[in-house]
């Protein structure tokens, strides 16, 4: 069996025979859908509930048609009973709350005179709902005193919806958007998180074989450039089954919990949106409107970005680790490590901030692209920006930018790697790693 | 007697720092072989070099007739002063690790480990943690990895200073058995005293520079001062003293015998023979001791640093 292969398999599997690792693996992704799929069965549980909401009318304006009960609220019309005793009433019983409507002589005062009781302070949601019926019968009341015809305005309603296409003829929407730049942001941010956990557990391995005072028996059976490399790989394919075994577990667990919860992944995704909002898509276009969101979310280049994540993953890990090991090299022990993570770290999270900053208002901006190039944070923007399409000269220049820089910068690390791993005692300073470089042999 | 090893002319620089100038060592096959100098002297980088961890400015070095090449990791066995195995690894995995990087196969390292292990007496260690060993245990375990895949040359960089007395015995024991089965073996150290008993050869290493080589026998010749260990049975050792002053020169005695004999150090002089102060003394009372003071290693090392400075 080759060296490099020997020390990729002993670095994979003291990696993944950690017990931080099996830890993150396998618990992290139950956690996450667990308590999502709990939060989400709990917010059904409490809207289950219908509510008992009672008004007192004593302005004479409103009638049971302006309060129609929905899935989840009840009206009761309880004007009869007068204020003060329905107040006592819905102090005692089980009611969600009481609307009291005052009678004033202008529709303006009483557009401001309308109080709500209840024992709890009320959801937002209803009172939305409660405001925007009161509104929409005073704005009647009022276009009535006008003596403007309700069915002629009702008549002039038009909607608009302007439908969104790229030349390659793919119908797209707002909605669609929304979810390409959630998706892209997932796969930068992810990315960003792998880069970091697995570029200081090879910065670890390095500071361990240094204190341990093995590395200098390794290497006087292998190069340190093989060492060095056969970390980087052993990490990153630690990192790649990480990434496969939570892909799988999500979606075992997602099927499970919602066979088990009876929730609809479909409606557990849209019934995000605020009630009206969809209410309103739906009727502009119909069931259309979700079978679109539907076939978007297929039609999403869900291989292409697969892809381009493992490439990205790779290239960016091999770049960012590469940096990490020469560090590792350099010190002897994790708290010197302070001093050179900056110049490590800075560029990463400056991707995700260009990322979130440009992608998301102009995906195909100078900014966006510019930065899809630089080989530091083109992981990061062009995955974001993957979802919205980028072209494939823009994909292979980027690509090949990375490329060349990983193998330099691999390159460079192994010098400085070369020599940190047998220098001990002294903190090194970023002359001396100048210096390091250009040892020879 | 062929050469195993031969260091021709190397130099190393780091930055400004000259480590090694221009060093040229010989070592034979079969030999056991010093490399002495003081801390900072050299002899690390130069290891390293043999080693093919870092590669020399200039210079060439042949290994058994060839020209040193990473194919020869595999025929060397390497002890280095900083040493220390993988603390959360398993003992015989990591065994199998390393003697698998030396280029043995998996099965041919598993029976040799077995046959060591029985040796040493340390079979149930095999699935612990090095962590869990104590130090003198996983001192055992770091002599088996370097000496498992049977290699031609055997450096060893201050074998003895990380070892308890007992394994360091124990240890100094396999070396020489294994230079019975044709090993030839370099110590590297700056504690004479630890390998004199087994050296055959030594090269002497000071500020870079190789300042003696050759065999030790030949150097404590070479650096022999002609003063003898004098025991004399005499009945007036004041006179006798007195008159030896007179030919020879005459120190004080740094050495007990068991007797109350005359004890003395005395040094030839130029036109002296050691017949002619046996002789002198046999006409004066019973010699009970007479014996040449050899230089030891490190009357040697001091005298020849001490020259170079």
């Amino acid at each position: 069996m080759s060296k490099l292969k020997l020390i990729v398999q002993r670095e994979f599997i003291a990696k993944v025979r950690n017990k931080s690792f099996l830890i993150m693996t396998f618990l992290s992704p139950i956690l996450l859908v667990g308590m999502g799929a709990f939060v989400f069965f709990l917010m059904k549980k409490n809207d289950e509930k219908v509510k008992e909401i009672v008004y007192v009318d004593n302005s004479g304006l409103f009638s049971k048609d302006d309060f129609v009960d929905s899935e989840t609220i009840h009206y009761q019309d309880y004007t009869a009973l007068g204020v003060a005793e329905t107040k006592k009433k819905v102090e005692e019983g089980d009611y969600y709350g009481a609307l009291i409507i005052p009678k004033q002589n202008s529709l303006e005062i009483l557009a401001n005179a309308i109080e709500f009781y209840s024992k709890d302070s009320p959801g937002m949601s209803v009172m939305n709902s409660l405001e925007a019926k009161i509104e929409r019968k005073l704005r009647n009341e009022k276009l009535n005193d006008f003596g403007i015809d309700l069915e002629k305005i009702n008549a002039s309603k038009i909607q608009s919806n302007v439908k969104m296409f790229n030349f390659s003829g793919e119908e797209s929407s707002k909605l669609i958007n929304g979810l390409k730049i959630g998706v892209g942001a997932i796969a930068g941010y992810l990315l960003m998180m792998f880069v970091m956990i697995y570029g200081t557990s090879v910065m670890r391995s390095v500071i361990e074989e240094k204190t341990s005072r093995i590395v200098e028996i390794i290497v006087s059976s292998v190069k340190p450039f093989q060492l060095m490399l056969g970390k980087i790989i052993g990490n990153a394919s630690a990192g790649l089954l990480q990434f496969l075994i939570w892909g799988i577990l999500i979606f075992i667990i997602t099927t499970v919990a919602s066979s088990i919860f009876g929730i609809d992944i479909i409606e557990m995704q849209t019934s995000k949106l605020p009630a009206e909002q969809l209410e309103a898509a739906k009727q502009a276009a119909g069931l259309d409107k979700m079978q679109l969101i539907i076939q978007e979310i297929v039609r999403l280049p869900i291989l292409k970005m697969f892809v381009l994540f493992i490439f990205y993953f790779l290239g960016g890990f091999m770049l960012y680790s590469s940096m990490f090991a020469a560090i590792g090299a350099a010190v002897d022990n994790e708290t010197d490590t302070q001093q050179f993570m900056l110049p490590i770290m800075a560029p990463l999270i400056l991707g995700v901030y260009v990322g979130f900053a440009t992608v998301i208002n102009e995906p195909h901006g100078p900014m966006a692209v510019l930065f899809s190039y630089i080989p530091f944070t083109s992981p990061i923007v062009m995955l974001m920006r993957v979802p919205f399409g980028v072209s494939w000269y823009e994909l292979a220049i980027s690509m090949t930018l990375l490329l060349i820089t990983f193998v330099f910068m691999v390159w460079l690390a192994a010098k400085i790697y070369r020599v940190g791993i047998l220098m001990y005692g002294k903190k090194p300073t970023y002359r001396d790693l100048y210096k390091w470089l250009k040892y020879k042999g | 007697m062929n050469n195993l090893l031969e260091i021709n002319n190397i130099v190393k620089n780091y930055g400004a720092f000259k480590a090694l100038n221009d060093v040229s060592i010989h070592i034979p096959e079969g030999s056991v072989y010093g490399l002495l100098g003081p801390n900072g002297a050299g002899k690390t980088s130069l290891i390293r070099i043999i080693n093919q961890i870092t590669m020399p400015d200039s210079g060439s070095i042949i290994l058994d007739g060839e020209a040193l090449s990473p194919k020869h990791t595999a025929d060397i066995g390497y002890l280095p002063e900083e040493r220390g195995l993988y603390k959360s690894m398993k003992v015989g995995e990591q065994a199998l690790y390393l003697a698998q990087l030396k280029g043995l196969s998996k099965s041919e390292a598993k029976k040799r480990l077995k046959y060591w292990f029985d040796k040493f007496d340390i079979s149930a260690w095999w699935g612990k943690k090095i962590e869990e060993l104590s130090k003198g245990m996983a001192q055992k375990v770091q002599f088996i990895v370097t000496v498992l895949h049977e290699p031609k040359l055997l450096i060893f960089d201050e074998p003895f200073s990380g070892f308890d007395p007992i394994n360091a015995q124990l240890i100094a024991q396999e070396i020489l058995q294994l230079r019975e089965k044709g090993a030839t073996i370099i110590f590297s150290t700056h504690r004479m005293e630890s390998v004199e008993e087994m050296c055959d050869e030594i090269a002497l290493i000071d500020k870079s520079n190789k300042i003696l080589d050759g065999k030790l026998n030949d150097i404590k010749r070479q650096f022999r001062t002609h003063t003898f260990q004098v025991g004399l049975n005499t009945l007036n050792p004041k006179e006798v003293e007195a008159s030896l002053k007179q030919h020879f020169d005459v120190l004080p005695a740094d050495f007990k015998l068991l007797g109350n004999e005359l004890t003395l150090n005395v040094k030839l002089g130029k036109n002296n023979s050691a017949n002619e102060l046996l002789s002198f003394l046999t006409s004066r009372g019973e010699v009970q001791h007479f014996v040449e003071l050899m230089p030891n290693a490190n009357d040697i090392f001091i005298q020849a640093v001490n020259k170079n400075k």
